[in-house]
């Protein structure tokens, strides 16, 4: 590798993508390169880390999520998941991504049964992922979330596990850092708004970072995120 | 309508009417030609009742680039960019089925958007309904906000504005407006002026073609809603989003491959607007084979083809050379593609089905020779007495502090959060400032521009003056994206009124277009395109005559765009602009004195010009800290929302001897509340001074506390609870 190597990070446009040309320009404002992946095909053009981005891909008429899992990229996307690859799945990137059975549990309308579109707090859980590498537990993030199924439930048993073995990301909060159902937005179980695997590798999230990179339109609870993905892809080239 | 009258009566068609078909064919139209004459010279299609008061408009100026009569207008914003904006009424469908009627309503506005070639940055929603202590309203307010977001929110464009108003005029008829900005290389747009060739291919892509929305335009938006609105329901189209983000990008993508000679969205009156459309612009004609359009359903009639209203489909027209490259990228998007004929010489619309020949008309007589109506007006008898018994004078026993919270806490004035974050704000990632503003600010990327947009109507102003309700609608809008610094450069307007057969709903018409055109040509905004919309009425009810005006402005850098919010402790507050007694109209007077009466507040357009001019050039210096402008409720209101959005307090002395009440809650006309920071105050005075406007020094911010001197005072976090519950309070029931 070379010392002036970008990474390079690819973002999935699924018919119905929204979020996929915000997702490539925080790519880019955070000195990475983005790499546009389209769903019919089968290769990942070298990419040291993947997104899967926000929107209503083929339109959600079954269930979120639960058709672009069987996308002839999402093959790649599971084969370069288990090879260790870094992969984001933001609000219906999550939704695919608990689908596709990536990460445990699903996400269903939300408590009030409204769309909901509001900037938020999160607590920074654990550094155990490609968003929060960076970031040290406890620290709070403001960032955007945007979704009419965003709320996160999984079995006792699956809910358990998450807890004991420290698979929440991110967590709603109020902006001091309090845990409470007042700043959960979508009544998620146990407030948990990002979600990792047992590797650590595959991260899922409703809130949308790529939203939040930019000063001129909002706060930038993004950057840590998007800048802690950046280089945690680069460390596994190096490693590599 | 009975099933015993004559066949051009049963669709909407006048015996007049049907005279004029004859002559155009020289003989009897068949019944397949008469459906297209029926939706092609409707009200909604034709403007029959209007083209005569709109030609009065101011349509020119430097900046436009497309003005009425196309899909939508388009102004320069500089570096080689158009902005493309349209606002557009689906008030009719949401009457009947509110969810599909206003979700097909911004479907219907994305879709002339993109067929002007411009990629969607921004959606609007002025809404009216009537008030939420009853059910029904409720339930249309809940199904209509559900709707927009429904459909909004699945495209990929962001909803960054509108406004919500409740009055008892909207009950039976809620007005559901809808508003879509687009941006476009200013030399790629789709304009009629494209040379299209004869030969060329009729392309329709998208969704099949089915039942629904058989007539639709003439079915309910020409006509008033009677009993029995529910069995309409099959009238009202059903919206697939998908398709349509689907439709947007491959559109676009075939206009930006140069692979299209034009692009026309299927809208009202389906096919047969779209074809003729299409023809009589070229000068040309058409052959159409209805047996090659992709039907969703078998056994589909012909004039059911032709007058379908299904959602989510376009038309290109393509040289036969590029067909192969047009059905590959809309393949790639997975949208079938069919070609339904070819523009052909001489200027016959002929149209086969099944081998037969089925119709055969002049194109140009379809769009361009429908009938024109000068229909009587009369300025209704009871107007006077209303504005005689005007309520600025009228004893008041409420305390001051009781009527300040009525008025904040009325639905009219109270936030709209329950709303607006039920809208996707933030997709495409350049709302610089997002809905709850007086403008909202969409970045245009790769630049530091950003458009000011803003949509205004003053609905209680027009039931008492609809040429002072026109006026200050579009006083308003423009004082509003002045605020945010930007300068106004042209709007588009949606004309929501009652029956125009009736000459007093006319004269509230005729009325209303002056106003607007007065306004529009002070403030150098000409009018870029529109709707009209009639029938807004149900049984003896009618709709306040409602024009809504969507302003669109440029500010050059976004970074100095000024706020509403107050930003800190010790900032000097201005008032720009005077308060007169002037209550006739206002918020105050119906909410605390139960009066819709009264003269509304005068309107100065040259000294309303004098505060944009001011507001624009102060921005331009970053000399404000916040600038907020007074609408209903008055100034008390302003500065309440000033203090909420910034979470910081205040305390004020209203100038002059008025009575507390009016000081508080008068609406007169061109005035803004802004702060500034208090060494740069004497900068701003001047400003103020050589701008020709007049300025007070009303007090300071700071501090929990909300200071009216001699009045009363509160806190921001009481005020601010009583602004943001109201509406959630109401629907709770």
């Amino acid at each position: 590798m070379t010392e002036d190597r970008r990474p390079r990070i690819g973002v999935v446009t699924f018919p119905g993508s929204l979020d996929d040309r915000d997702a490539l320009r925080a790519v880019r404002v955070m000195g990475g390169v983005g790499v546009g992946l389209w769903h019919a095909d089968r290769d990942l053009r070298g990419v040291d880390a993947v997104i899967l981005p926000g929107g209503f891909s083929y339109g959600d008429y079954l269930r979120s999520g639960a058709i672009a899992r069987f996308a002839p990229i999402m093959n790649e996307v599971r084969g370069f998941a288990e090879a260790g690859g870094a992969v984001v799945g933001i609000c219906n990137g999550f939704q695919i991504l608990c689908e596709a059975g990536l990460l445990p549990g699903a996400l269903i309308r939300n408590r009030q049964l409204r769309f909901v579109c509001r900037w938020v707090d999160v607590r920074v859980e654990t550094s155990v992922s490609p968003l929060s590498a960076d970031l040290v537990a406890g620290e709070i993030l403001r960032v955007p979330v945007k979704h009419g199924e965003g709320q996160f439930v999984a079995s006792a048993g699956d809910l358990d596990r998450i807890e004991h073995d420290g698979l929440v990301v991110f967590r709603y909060c109020s902006p001091e850092g309090a845990t409470d159902e007042a700043h959960n937005p979508n009544g998620a179980s146990n407030g948990i708004a990002g979600l990792r695997n047992e590797a650590g590798n595959v991260v899922g999230l409703m809130p949308h970072p790529e939203h939040a990179v930019d000063p001129d339109v909002g706060a930038t609870g993004g950057q840590p995120m998007f800048a802690s993905l950046l280089s945690s892809s680069l460390a596994r080239v190096s490693a590599a | 309508m009975s099933a015993s009258e004559p066949l051009h009566r049963q669709l909407g068609l006048t015996d007049d009417e049907l005279r004029s078909i004859r002559w155009a064919l020289g003989r009897d139209p068949n019944r397949d030609e008469l459906a297209m004459y029926a939706v092609m010279w409707s009200e909604h299609c034709s403007y029959k009742s209007s083209k005569v008061h709109l030609r009065g408009l101011p349509t020119e100026g430097r900046s436009v680039l497309v003005g009425p009569g196309q899909d939508a207008g388009a102004v320069d914003v500089g570096d080689g960019i158009a902005a493309v904006f349209k606002l557009e009424s689906h008030s009719h469908p949401s009457a009947v089925e509110p969810y599909q009627g206003a979700a097909t309503g911004v479907g219907g506005i994305v879709r002339d958007v993109i067929s002007m070639g411009a990629r969607p940055i921004a959606l609007l929603d002025p809404l009216r309904f009537g008030p939420l202590d009853q059910e029904r309203n409720r339930w249309l307010f809940e199904g209509v906000v559900a709707g927009i977001g429904g459909y909004g929110n699945c495209i990929g464009v962001p909803t960054v504005g509108g406004e919500v108003q409740f009055a008892p005029a909207h009950t039976a008829n809620p007005t559901v407006n809808v508003m879509c900005v687009g941006l476009a290389p200013a030399e790629r747009l789709v304009t009629s002026d494209r040379e299209v060739h004869e030969g060329s291919l009729l392309v329709l892509f998208g969704s099949a073609t089915g039942r629904d929305g058989i007539g639709g335009v003439s079915v309910l938006a020409s006509a008033a809603l009677q009993d029995g609105a529910e069995e309409r329901r099959p009238s009202v189209q059903i919206g697939d989003p998908f398709a349509e983000k689907l439709l947007i990008e491959a559109s676009l993508e075939l206009v930006e491959l140069g692979l299209l000679e034009g692009l026309q969205d299927l809208g009202g009156a389906g096919i047969t607007c779209a074809v003729s459309e299409s023809a009589s612009r070229a000068g040309l004609g058409a052959e159409l084979d209805l047996g090659a359009v992709p039907l969703r359903e078998p056994g589909l009639e012909a004039f059911e083809i032709l007058t379908s209203e299904s959602q989510e489909r376009m038309l290109a027209i393509v040289h036969p050379d590029r067909l192969g490259d047009v059905v590959a990228v809309c393949e790639r998007w997975g949208l079938s593609t069919a070609v339904i004929g070819r523009l052909v010489r001489g200027g016959a619309l002929r149209a086969s089905f099944g081998g037969g020949a089925i119709a055969d008309v002049p194109a140009r007589s379809l769009v361009d020779e429908g009938p024109v109506y000068t229909r009587p007006m009369a300025a209704p008898v009871d107007v006077e007495d209303a504005i005689a018994d005007d309520p600025t004078f009228a004893a008041v026993t409420t305390p001051p502090d009781e009527a300040f919270l009525a008025v904040l806490g009325s639905p009219n004035v109270a936030s709209k959060r329950w709303v607006w974050e039920q809208y996707d704000s933030i997709v495409q990632g350049g709302t610089v400032m997002p809905p709850g503003a007086d403008a909202a600010l969409v970045r245009i990327d790769g630049t530091l521009k950003a458009l000011a947009l803003s949509t205004d109507g003053k609905g209680r102003f027009g039931a008492l003056d609809p040429y002072l309700g026109a006026a200050h609608a579009v006083a308003e809008a423009a004082r509003n994206v002045a605020c945010t610094g930007a300068t106004p450069l042209a709007i588009t307007n949606c004309l929501n009124f009652g029956n125009p057969e009736l000459p007093e709903v006319m004269w509230q018409f005729a009325q209303s277009v002056r106003g607007i055109a007065d306004a529009c040509r002070t403030f150098e905004t000409p009018v870029t395109g529109g709707n009209v919309s009639f029938y807004n009425e149900s049984g003896s009810s009618a709709i306040w005559p409602t024009p809504v005006i969507g302003m669109l402005g440029l500010i050059e850098d976004h970074r100095l765009a000024v706020r509403g919010a107050f930003t800190g402790n010790g900032s000097w507050i201005y008032l720009l602009g005077e308060t007169f007694a002037e209550l006739g109209g206002s918020e105050f007077a119906e909410v605390v004195l139960g009066s819709v009466a009264g003269r509304p507040p005068a309107l100065d357009l040259e000294r309303e010009r004098r505060l944009h001019r001011l507001l624009i050039g102060v921005a331009r210096t970053d000399l404000l800290e916040s600038a907020h402008d007074c609408s209903e409720g008055g100034i008390s209101i302003t500065l309440a929302e000033s203090a909420i959005a910034g979470g910081v307090g205040f305390a004020v002395a209203l100038p002059g001897d008025l009575p507390g009440h009016v000081g508080l809650f008068s609406e007169s006309a061109s005035r803004v509340v802004v702060s500034v920071a208090p060494e740069r105050a004497t900068e701003l005075e001047d400003a103020a001074a050589e701008a020709g406007v007049s300025f007070t020094r009303l007090g300071e911010t700071g501090g929990p506390g909300v200071v009216f001197d001699g009045l009363f005072e509160t806190t921001v976090a009481e005020i601010a609870a009583v602004y943001e519950e109201a509406i959630p309070k109401l629907l709770a029931g």
